[in-house]
């Protein structure tokens, strides 16, 4: 069979697209499905499940298989589809609230087993369709409808949370940026495991301009952290760099340090804490913020050593006969004169 | 007779003949009770004798030992007959401690046995057992035929050169009790022999340590004074086939294999572990090679969220659980009904709210069953009476779900769950398939796929698993249009549709068979149950007609929705008795549905109903 050609179009459902006008969803949505064209792979393969929120409303609108589900519980819905059928692409479309606050449990379970899956969570650090409480990404001091004094609520940083969840690939985009998105969506889509990719998404409703930092034509360019693997860490034109101190990762003048003691990016380390280290350089969009691509190591996936263990039971057993399960636990027979007698 | 064990002189003891006998195992919860009830069952099962079974354990993993929540207990029922029950009173107790002693006397019925370990019954024991004098040295045993067994020292004695030491010698003393127990009921030796052989292979001096104690038990009835009178109740004239002693879990773990395999459908079981359903979980994770997946997730929403997802990809899928396990699972029950995906939900009840009597049967969980969801969700509910029948039960819960595309509750509880009972096999040739037509093209116009254009007879709507070209499509809990599937806020639409997922439910009725009474049809009185408490109520209507009463019986296996005859069975009679181990859910459902002036007999006291307690009601509303 020759490989599908499809474009965008293909990958749009008739369904009327209903977030707000200006809203970051429609820029990762149209990322999505260009990126999905591309792949050439028949669109009957792809599974979008989503749980509750703004951002869960997007498998309406990507024609492949779907289901919008309920809260938080997208990842282990996605777990079932993927573990049974490993032929497919399994996406999980996530929000703040629905990853992070009542579907926590769900989402560092599935990144701990390594289930084969790709979980695209929407950060936009408010809640949305609830229509503008903080969440558990919001800022400490955050006011909104339901922190009328300002947030005590200490944030979750995502990426730190899916590093210490022991996930194997670990990202961080911006809506804004459709060829970054498309680059880190590409790198998710070649791992084998749970990918975890949390995008900065502007909700200019209720939290507008949250990302500007690392938007804003005069702020990015001095915020902005581009990880490259295998390149040392520099940013903001070269003046600013990374190096480790003391476990720590710190950012310094360029010209303060010699270029050898620069961190050199290495997603495939296999020890985590590197990587832990750089994610912890902001704690949210504030300042200087790493994006791309945190962690990328190999381990088994979970559907595929259950898929294993299927494989090797039959291999050595042969298929299940249930005539002799049932009567593996002893027998006897009656006769039919009635009598009973030992077997 | 296996190996060397002593062999007997019949004239010098005297046997009775019984048509049965109710045995009960009690001791520590260290003292091997469960096993000792299991090998005594199994022994008698390979005997030929009708049976049923009733473990009780604590709560606590590790409950104080001596102490009376540490008692661990089995009780067995033999018969030559059909039992239904593991019995009321016990004719024969094995007290291996004063704390079980205390706990199990009162049931023993006057005139039985009492076989009693005399060297655990030292000072301290009896504290912790709160006896203040030592009840085998003043006379609150008379009424009772007590044999002393001084179990400690004599299995100390018998396990001697088997290699085992220490502490351990100890632990082969259920098997002293045992053999003791083979003797005095004339058991078969070989079976028991044989399995300690096999379960301890790779411990061959545990195994050797447990057959010595066996023996040396053995040995010590044949040679005692006191135990020269013995029991022996012979095979029951079961209907003729091939038998085997089967639990409530198991059996309902193999339902679901057999269903898989008559659908062609890969199980799939998603689930968190809870008692006492984990059973489940464990058997169908050793089953590897009829290609069942399990999953044991974070958690009770992830267990259904799992098979929820597996359902949607093609699997058989299934979630189990228990009471408060099902209360996290209602949100996501709710999804997969109006999702309209099939999927079986296990609910092995135990005694509640919260923690409950987690190892206690109840049957407290119907009207949640049948209620406990947001929204206007009804939900098939259907119940298993008996271990066996819970092979049965799991095959009709996935031809129900998979037919109609919808979320099933199969309703067990703890009783039948670990509870045994002999199971002639079915012929797995003869059940029939289930027939599931994965759609594989458009059923639209213009090559479109309508996910909710439904099937005419059973108003199911078509199953289009991923993977499938050309009908790419999203399901999800906000409302859907009647026939394209795409969300709708239509007033309109929203009333049709709920109506139509009712309808669809209530439609199954036409698809189930009628009920029929067991009984007297010309009886005044039918006694209605479902569940667990069926083999009470069927020996209680035996026991009332022998003295004279017309009794009819009719037990539910459909809950939800109920057989189309219902009402008008129950109609024929003056009088309805709904015996249940709740405060009276099915009673309040007849009452409202039919209106008729049902009368409960209500329990909720961790334990199955006795025959007695079924049959004196009967007797009085039989007067
Ligand atoms: S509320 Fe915010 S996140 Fe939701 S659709 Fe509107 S702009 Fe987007």
């Amino acid at each position: 069979m020759t490989a599908p050609i499809y474009t965008r179009a293909d990958f749009q459902t008739d369904q009327e697209v209903r977030w707000c006008p200006g809203c970051g969803d429609y820029t990762i949505l149209a990322s999505v499905q260009q990126f999905l064209a591309g792949l050439s792979r028949n669109r009957e393969e792809f599974v979008f499940i989503s749980g509750i929120g703004c951002a869960a409303r997007f498998p309406y609108y990507v024609n492949t298989y779907g289901m919008h589900s309920i809260h938080g519980r997208a990842p282990a819905i996605a777990s079932g589809v993927a573990i049974t059928r490993p032929d497919l692409s399994v996406w999980v479309i996530t929000g703040d609230g629905d990853a992070l606050s009542i579907g926590g449990n769900h989402l560092i379970h599935t990144l701990r087993r390594n289930v084969n899956l790709t979980i695209l969570l929407f950060n936009n650090q408010i809640y949305g369709l609830t229509k503008g409480q903080y969440s558990p990404t919001s800022e400490i001091g955050k006011t909104t409808k339901s922190s009328p004094f300002g947030s005590i609520d200490y944030p979750f940083n995502p990426v730190s949370l899916a590093l210490g969840a022991e996930a194997t690939f670990v990202a961080r985009t911006l809506d804004m940026d459709r060829s970054h998105t498309q680059k880190m969506l590409e790198a998710a889509y070649n791992h084998k495991g749970s990918a975890f990719i949390e995008i900065y998404q502007n909700c200019n409703v209720f939290n507008d301009k949250a990302f500007i930092q690392l938007t804003g034509k005069e702020e990015r360019v001095h915020n902005r952290i581009d990880l490259e693997a295998g390149k040392p860490i520099v940013f903001d034109d070269g003046a600013k760099a990374v190096v480790m101190r003391g476990g720590e990762a710190v950012v310094v003048d360029s010209n303060s340090v010699d270029p050898k003691a620069i961190l050199v990016h290495d997603p495939t380390n296999p020890n985590a804490s590197v990587a832990f280290a750089v994610s912890r350089l902001s704690h949210g969009p504030y300042g200087p913020t790493p994006l791309g691509i945190f962690r990328d190591v190999n381990r088994p996936t979970y559907d595929s050593e259950v898929n294993a263990q299927v494989a090797a039971a039959k291999e050595k057993l042969g298929e299940g006969d249930l005539a002799k399960l049932i009567a593996s636990h002893g027998t006897w027979t009656v006769d039919p004169s009635g009598n009973g007698a030992s077997a | 007779m296996a190996d060397d064990i002593a062999t007997v002189d019949p004239s010098s003891t005297t046997t009775e003949v019984l048509e049965k006998v109710v045995i009960r195992f009690a001791g520590d919860s260290g003292d091997g009770m469960q096993v000792a009830g299991t090998r005594f069952t199994d022994a008698s099962a390979l005997f030929g004798n009708d049976l049923a079974t009733l473990p009780s354990f604590p709560a606590e993993i590790r409950a104080p030992a001596g102490t009376l929540p540490g008692v661990s207990s089995f009780q067995v029922q033999i018969a030559d007959f059909d039992i239904l029950t593991a019995g009321d009173e016990p004719d024969c107790l094995v007290a291996m401690n004063p704390a079980a002693l205390k706990k199990h006397i009162e049931d023993l019925r006057q005139g039985g046995t009492l076989i009693v370990n005399t060297d655990t019954f030292e000072e301290r024991n009896l504290a912790k057992a709160g006896y203040e004098s030592n009840p085998l040295d003043d006379d609150s045993l008379r009424g009772y035929r007590v044999i002393k067994v001084p179990m400690d020292e004599l299995t100390k004695e018998a396990v001697k050169g088997s290699g085992v030491s220490g502490r351990s010698v100890l632990r082969s003393k259920n098997f002293f009790a045992l053999g003791l127990l083979a003797w005095l009921f004339h058991r078969p030796t070989e079976p028991t022999i044989d399995w300690a052989r096999k379960k301890f292979a790779n411990k061959p001096e545990v195994a050797e340590a447990n057959v010595a104690a066996f023996k040396a038990g053995y040995t010590f009835g044949v040679a005692t004074e006191a135990t020269k009178s013995t029991f022996e109740v012979k095979p029951a004239a079961l209907p003729a086939g091939t038998y085997t002693n089967v639990n409530g879990n198991t059996a309902l773990a193999w339902g679901l294999i057999a269903a898989s395999q008559k659908s062609g459908l890969p199980l799939f079981y998603g689930s968190y572990p809870i008692t006492p359903a984990s059973d489940i979980l464990h058997e169908l994770s050793r089953q590897k090679n009829f290609g069942v997946r399990t999953f044991q997730a974070e958690d009770e929403i992830a267990g259904v969220g799992s098979a929820i997802g597996a359902a949607f990809a093609g699997n058989l899928a299934v979630t189990g659980s228990s009471g408060p396990g099902i209360a996290l699972k209602s949100e996501a029950i709710s999804l997969a009904f109006i999702a309209e995906l099939p999927l079986i939900v296990i609910n092995v009840q135990r005694g509640g709210p919260s923690t409950g009597l987690p190892t206690k049967p109840e049957q407290s969980d119907l009207l949640f069953s049948l209620y406990g969801r947001h929204g206007e969700s009804p939900v098939p509910v259907i119940a298993a009476a008996s271990p066996s029948d819970s092979f049965e039960v799991a095959i009709e819960a996935a031809r129900i779900a998979l037919t109609y595309m919808t979320p099933v509750i199969l309703l067990s509880d703890n009783s039948i769950a670990n509870g045994s009972e002999p199971w002639l096999l079915p012929d797995i040739e003869a059940i029939p398939n289930i027939e599931v037509d994965f759609v594989k093209y458009p059923n639209g116009p213009d090559g479109t796929f309508l996910p909710y254009l439904r099937d005419v007879q059973t108003f199911a709507r078509p199953w289009a698993i991923p993977g499938t070209p050309g009908l790419e499509h999203r399901i999800g809990g906000i409302e859907k249009d009647a026939i394209t599937g795409d969300v709708s806020y239509d007033p309109k639409n929203h009333q049709l549709m709920t109506d139509t997922r009712a309808w669809k439910v209530a439609n199954i009725a036409n698809d189930i068979p009628d009920l029929s009474v067991d009984g007297d049809e010309d009886a005044d009185l039918v006694v209605l149950g479902w569940g667990s408490t069926f083999g009470a109520i069927r020996a209680a209507a035996r026991r009332a007609r022998l003295d004279g009463r017309k009794v009819a019986t009719l037990h539910l296996r459909y809950l939800n929705p109920m057989a189309r005859n219902l009402g008008e069975v129950l109609s024929s009679y003056d009088k309805i008795l709904i015996p249940e181990l709740n405060t009276g859910q099915l009673l309040k459902l007849i009452r409202a549905e039919f209106l008729l002036d049902a009368v409960g007999l209500n329990k909720v006291a961790g334990e199955p109903f006795k025959v007695s307690e079924v049959a004196e009601k009967i007797m009085e509303m039989t007067k």
